[in-house]
Parts: structure tokens; sequence; C-alpha cells
């Protein structure tokens, strides 16, 4: 798709200020939280419900939707817009409230009875009396937001709402005015680390490729999600697009590159088709492909699906995957810096690393440095979930302590039970217990307890999770995810997952020398992990024994009472778990019987029925079958002989 | 936003890619499967004689990616999410009794070819883990319990 000239002249107009891009203000704006957390949560059908309603009440309205504001708890989110007031927000929003929505807000103007979660500050418009500002709700108000400042408020795929809202002005200067080096000297003053997980300074990646002389070069954006309780690179490639490209085209100016891949996960079908819209409509405005803004910079930019492998998150597996190889790591140095994609130098960010490229020349570098800790600069976007009230994605400023995200953003642990620990880090990352919850979150202070950056999941897990249990689950996800190259992955990481499994398994059905196995693995764990994390390839490896090492070390006391006692104290482990009937609740309609697969229930027909404990599994296939939930889990004390 | 023709049959897929470049296998071969819904034996042989590459390189490539299927999946694709959010409120029981309720494994199909479970490591939606999802409808906060009467949904 070629230049079109009428919006070219349009978009040039907006960026040099000659004309503002502007919203009907005579006529009500509706904003409908449309990520992929809010669709699965049904916006869609709140969006049909609103539609009807508008109908039916013959107003016109316009409705636009916004990529996710991050309070996923309660979703899904609506945002409401009337003229002279100011943008008013809805959580909750199910068809009937909707329609409610309709009625009472937009056609009346009473907001008496509706999920009213907060309102925007508007300088054109008087406050609404009783709703509170929302970067003053619990939820946002310890919250900074650098990279998510547009997600879930602007209009993703609208160009001109994100030019209006600063975008590509300070690129535009520095296309004019800045040499290559001085824009590499401001990411460098600015601090910024990388945010996909290793944290090296992004301005030094950046000057490794810059001094490369070669006419072509590359800048890929990882935008491979792969860990397991992280969704923030989708959030933002779903609700400010530009951001991201934006970041990548300073990049591409800075290095020297002429070409540029996005490679993202092929599970994030909306996040791809807002990047291509995204794409199309800068290729129209002459503000990506050949001589950017009638300047000498051309930069092109291509999308890659990736096909679902862990792996290529590590940037010389990603170059591998991109030319149509398997997915495998390899040696380094040269590094891609030097020897990249098909051996052309080559730099490799993360998606949030790219977000923040646009901030840090929009407020200054020094502005940017201010933010953090003195090692760690900026923001940090994290993805709260696991069991705690507010799920959701949160941008902190570097140097919040974790029990201030967790209890104060995300109000605590659910069900008022007692805290456990926290997962940071995906599978490369470690277990944080209760004693080290004051910890500043740096990328240092995190090192110290075991744990790690990563890109940013925090999985918080209550009284009820097993920490064995947990430490298996990552081994499991890193055994199948491992490429299978390095010695020390492929067979280290499988025989950590046999040992972890042997543990949480009852020793009831086994033999003797089984037990003794049993016994033999938290001997050689700790050796073993250790050796894999010294001598593994490439970083999945090197800290794929993270989450057995920081379990080991926090939690001792649970893989004892699985080894030694025969016991999962949150009987979560199955075979491991005893189940019992409660004789009162029991009808005696014999479809536990039926369902269990070894023969352990007995009963007659339409009398209480038994389990035979030395028979049970503990698969719990008699709990999903009873309709009278007569059979219940045995949480405490069923240890058996040993 | 682009209107792009879906390809109908192999040829087209291939037609697509006039360079014949090893970068774009990956892209054919998930082109292939939004086809047929899985990579048969025969597109695997017409590939490799399009872009001049040995079955085995892309049989190598198909295996190694989670994406990729080489069997034809059932009338419904039921995917169990086992992130961490997830296995935190208890996806492995989920897709344990998944597994005894329709009596196959994970990435097997039932005799009827009504089910496919397919296992899948991070849908994104963690707010409201536990989540299935059933030919793209997320059912989320789910209990062992409310599995028949969601498969029941899907005939």
């Amino acid at each position: 798709m070629g230049v079109n000239t009428e919006y070219k002249n349009h978009i040039k107009a907006l960026l040099e200020n000659n004309t503002t891009f502007s919203r009907s203000a005579d006529k009500p704006v509706i904003f409908v939280g449309a990520g992929t957390c809010g669709l699965a949560c049904g916006a869609a059908s709140s969006e049909e419900a609103i539609k009807s309603a508008l109908e039916s009440n013959g107003i016109d309205a316009e409705i636009i939707d916004v990529g996710c504001v991050g309070y996923c708890e309660v979703e899904p989110i609506v945002d409401v817009k009337l003229p002279g007031k100011p943008r008013v927000t809805f959580f909750q929003v199910d068809n009937s409230q909707a329609k409610q929505i309709v009625e009472t807000y937009i056609k009346n103007g009473s907001l008496e009875g509706l999920n009213v979660l907060a309102q925007y500050k508007d300088e054109t418009a008087e406050p609404i009396e009783g709703v509170e500002e929302i970067n003053q709700i619990t939820f946002f108000k310890k919250q900074m937001k650098i990279v998510l400042e547009n997600c879930g408020v602007i209009n993703p795929t609208s160009l001109e709402e994100y030019i209006s809202r600063g975008g590509f002005k300070s690129f535009a200067r520095l296309l004019k005015e800045y040499t290559p080096e001085r824009v590499i000297d401001d990411v460098l003053k600015s601090g910024l680390r990388g945010r996909g997980g290793g944290g090296f300074p992004t301005g030094k990646k950046w000057q490794f490729a810059a001094v490369q002389k070669n006419p072509h070069k590359y800048v890929i954006c990882n935008a491979d999600e792969g860990d397991p309780g992280a969704f923030m690179d989708r959030s933002v490639l779903e609700g400010d697009p530009y951001r991201v490209i934006e970041g990548m085209m300073t990049a591409g100016f800075a290095i020297g590159a002429d070409a540029g891949y996005v490679y993202i996960r092929a599970e994030y079908p909306l996040a791809i088709a807002h990047l291509e819209e995204a794409m199309d409509k800068l290729e129209q405005a002459g503000l990506l492909g050949d001589n950017i803004l009638d300047t000498d910079f051309s930069f092109k930019l291509k999308i890659k699906k990736g096909a679902g492998a862990f792996v290529c998150g590590e940037e010389t597996a990603l170059i591998a995957s991109i030319e149509g190889k398997r997915g495998m790591p390899r040696y380094r140095p040269p590094y891609p810096a030097v020897s990249g994609l098909w051996g052309y130098p080559t730099i490799i960010n993360n998606v949030e690393t790219y977000a923040n490229i646009p901030s840090i020349f929009r407020m200054g570098a020094e502005n940017f440095a201010k933010i953090g800790t003195a090692g760690s600069k900026g923001t940090k976007v994290f993805a709260l979930s696991g069991n705690i009230k507010n799920n959701g994605l949160v941008e902190v400023p570097m140097g919040i302590t974790l029990r201030e995200i967790i209890f104060d953003i995300a109000g605590g642990i659910a069900k008022e039970k007692k805290y456990k620990a926290v997962q940071i880090g995906g599978p490369s990352g470690g277990c944080i217990p209760e004693q080290h919850l004051d910890i500043s979150i740096d990328y240092e202070s995190l090192k110290q307890v075991g744990a790690m950056m990563g890109s940013g999941g925090l999985v918080v897990m209550d009284e009820d999770a097993c920490m064995v249990d947990v430490a298996r689950y990552f081994m499991d996800f890193i055994q199948k995810e491992s490429c299978g190259k390095c010695i020390p992955c492929r067979e280290g990481t499988k025989r950590l997952l046999e040992i972890l499994t042997r543990i949480t398994t009852s020793a009831k059905f086994m033999s003797e020398m089984e037990r003794l196995e049993r016994f033999g693995g938290i001997v050689y764990m700790n050796r073993l992990a250790q050796s894999i994390k010294d001598t593994a390839l490439c970083g999945l490896g090197q800290t794929a024994a993270n989450p057995v090492l920081s379990t080991l070390k926090y939690f001792k006391d649970e893989y004892e009472e699985h080894i030694y006692n025969n016991r999962c104290p949150a009987g979560l482990c199955s075979g491991m778990t005893d189940y019992k009937i409660i004789a009162e609740k029991c009808r005696g309609c014999g479809l536990c019987k039926i369902k269990c697969p070894n023969n352990a229930i007995v009963g007659e027909r339409k009398h209480v029925h038994y389990i035979i404990a030395d028979r049970c599994i503990g698969c719990g296939a008699c709990h999903v079958a009873c309709k009278f939930d007569a059979v219940e889990q045995v949480k405490e004390g069923v240890a058996s002989e040993n | 936003m682009k209107l792009k023709e879906t390809p109908q049959n192999i040829e087209e897929i291939l037609g697509n890619y006039p360079q014949k470049l090893r970068s774009d296998l990956i892209p054919i071969l998930q082109d292939v499967q939004e086809l047929q819904g899985y990579i048969s034996q025969d597109a695997i042989k017409q590939i490799s004689g399009y872009l001049d590459l040995p079955t085995s390189k892309i049989f190598g490539v198909a295996t190694f990616y989670n994406q990729f299927r080489l069997n034809p999946p059932g009338r419904h694709l039921v995917q169990v999410c086992r992130g961490t959010a997830c296995h935190v409120k208890g996806s492995a029981k989920l897709l344990e009794s998944l597994e005894r309720e329709l009596g196959i494994k994970a990435a097997q199909t039932t005799k009827d070819r009504r089910y496919t479970i397919e296992v899948v490591a991070c849908m994104g939606a963690c707010s409201i883990a536990p989540v299935i999802c059933v030919d793209g409808n997320y059912h989320g906060r789910l209990d062992v319990k409310d599995l028949p009467a969601i498969l029941e949904q899907y005939e």
C-alpha cells in the first residue's frame, strides 16, 4: 500500500500543530474496553447490548473499541463521555448494566444505581460530585503510567489520536535535528534497561550495532511473550501499537537500520490486527517506508508470527525462527548486534523497551532518569494474577516494594487468606516469601533474593498453594519447552522433573526400591539444579532451575513434609489428596462408584457409600461426579504409613 | 484494515510466496494449518517440492513448534490454559477431569471426532483464571463441576 497524499498532508498538519484532532463534541462517545481480556469477560456482548439500547432509544452516539485499561478484575469496562461532562468509567458492564447505562446515564444524565468506578480529569468540564477521580482510586493511586498512558484511553488504531497525545512529534523533531549518536546518547543518559528480563542497558546495545559498518541492519521487536502468567506485551500492542512502532523507528534511525520485524505470538490475533492496521496507516501517511517525513531515513516493517515456542524469546533462537528454522539458540558471541538476522547487525528489544523510547524523548532523558532507583530507571509493567483481589495490569515506578504492589494496588489476598509467596519472572524467576516482601523492585535486589525481573509476570499464591507443586509445574513447562540442543538443559530438566514428580506422588503404591529413589532425589536435586545453571547454553537453560532453587531455599519444610510424611500440606498434589464421603449428604446413588477408576468405593444402592483409603489414588473423580457435594477433600492429617 | 482473500487450496497459499525463501516456511505452514486445520503429509510433500527443502527439514520445523498439528482435530477444539495463574487456581485438576470425562489424553481426539483437547501455555486471560477456550469462546473462572455443562453446548 503506497502513500496517500491527502492523508499524508493531513497527518503532517497534525504533526506540525497546524490542526488539532478532536472528537465530535455534541454527541455521546462510548469507549468499550475490548482487549482480549475484556472480550473474554464478555465485552462484545455488552457492546451489542449498548448498540441495541441506543437504537431503541433513538440516541446517536459514537462507539469506540479501546484497549485494556489494566483493571481486568472488574471487566468488562465501559467509559462514557457525554457532551460537557467528564469521561465516566463503569465497571462490570454486563448486558443488563449496559442497557441501564444507556437509559439512565446517557438518556437522563443520572448515575443512580449504576456501577460507577471513577471519572477522568477534564479541563473542559466540571467534575461530577461524589465520583472519585480515576487516578485516586486504590488500584491506580500508586501507579505511574508511562508505557500504558494511552492503553484503554485512546482508540488504538487512530493515528490522529496518538499524535494528539504527543506521538511522533518528538520523533519528527529528532529525525530532522538529531544525529544518530545523539539519540543513542540520550537513551544511554535515560538509563533505560531491557525490559524483557535480562536488563541489559538499551543504549549500549544500540551503540554496539551502530558502530558496525554494514549497509543493512535490522531492528527486531520481541513480542513472543511466552511466559505463562504474563500479558504486558499483548496489552501494549492491543492498546497502543503506534508507541511500539515509534520506538522501533527511533532505534532504526539510531543504528542506521532500514528494516524491522515484529516477532509476535500467533496466539495474539487482536494485537496482530491492530499492528497491521497501524502499519498500514503509517505507510499511507508516509511515516513508514521510503524517505520518511521527506528525509533520507527509510524504514520498512514486517510482522512475523511466532509458532509457539517459549525458547524463541531468546534472541538467537528468535532470529533462527524468523529465518524459517527450528528456534534453537546458538552460542554468543558473536552477539546479534554484530551478526544477527542473516548475518547482518541486528538489535532485539522487548515490546516494553521500545514503548519506553518515545517517552524518553518526549519528557527528556534527564527527567526519565529521575524516575526509579540508582541502577534501574523508569517504570515497570507487571501482570498481576493469582490469588489476589485485583487482577490486572499495573505500571509502577522502579523502587516500589512488592508489599505495596500486592497489598495496596492489588488489594491483598483474595478470600482473606494468608499470603504465601509471589512468583516473579516466569519460569526463569523465583518465588519470594513473606520475609522479603519489603525489597525494592529493581534488577539487582530481585537477583539477590534468587528471583529476577523477567518480563513482569507476578503470580501471587496464598496459603493453599503447594510450593513443591509450583516447582514441578515450572519444571514441567521448561522440560517441554527445552529445545534439546544442549545436554544440561535437555537431560537435566527431565531428571529434575522426574525427581519432583516422585516427590509429589504418594508412596502408597510404591515398592521399597521406588521409595528409596524418592528419598535419593532430594539429595541430588540441589546439585543437579546448580550444574544446569552453570553449564546450559542459553539464558533459558541457565535460569531453568531457578524455581526449584528458590522454593528449596525458602520452603524446605514443604519438601520435607512431602518426602518424609508423604503428605501435601495444601492438599494439591494428586495422589496425596484423600477424599471422604460425608455420610449425611450421601444419597447412595452410586455415581461415584461407577466413576471410580480404581474400585475404591463400596456401598449398596440407596445406602451411604464409603471410600477405601488404601485403594484410593486421589484422582478426585468421585468429587466431580457427586451431584450432592457429598465427597470432600481431606486436607489435614491423613498420612499413610511410609 | 487490509482485506486479504483467504486462499482456497495449497497451490494458492504457495502462490502467495513467490520468492520461495526458507524464511517463508513457517508462514506457509501457518497458512496451511489455517486452511486444513492441521498439516497433512501431502501438504508437507507439496511444500517440500515448492521450497526445494527436504521433507525431513519441514517435519523438523513442524514438530518443533507447538502451534502445528499433524493430525486432523475433532469438530470442537477444547484448549485448556496451563499458565501459571490458571495452575494456581486449579487448572491441573480441570485438565485431569476433562481427560477423564472424555476418555482421552491431551492432544488427542475422541473417537466420535467431537472433541480434541489441546493444552496451551498461556492465553493471557489470567485475570479470569482458570480458563478453557472452546472453538475460540472463552470460559473463565471455572470449577471442575462446570465442565460437563460447557461440553454439552458443543454438539
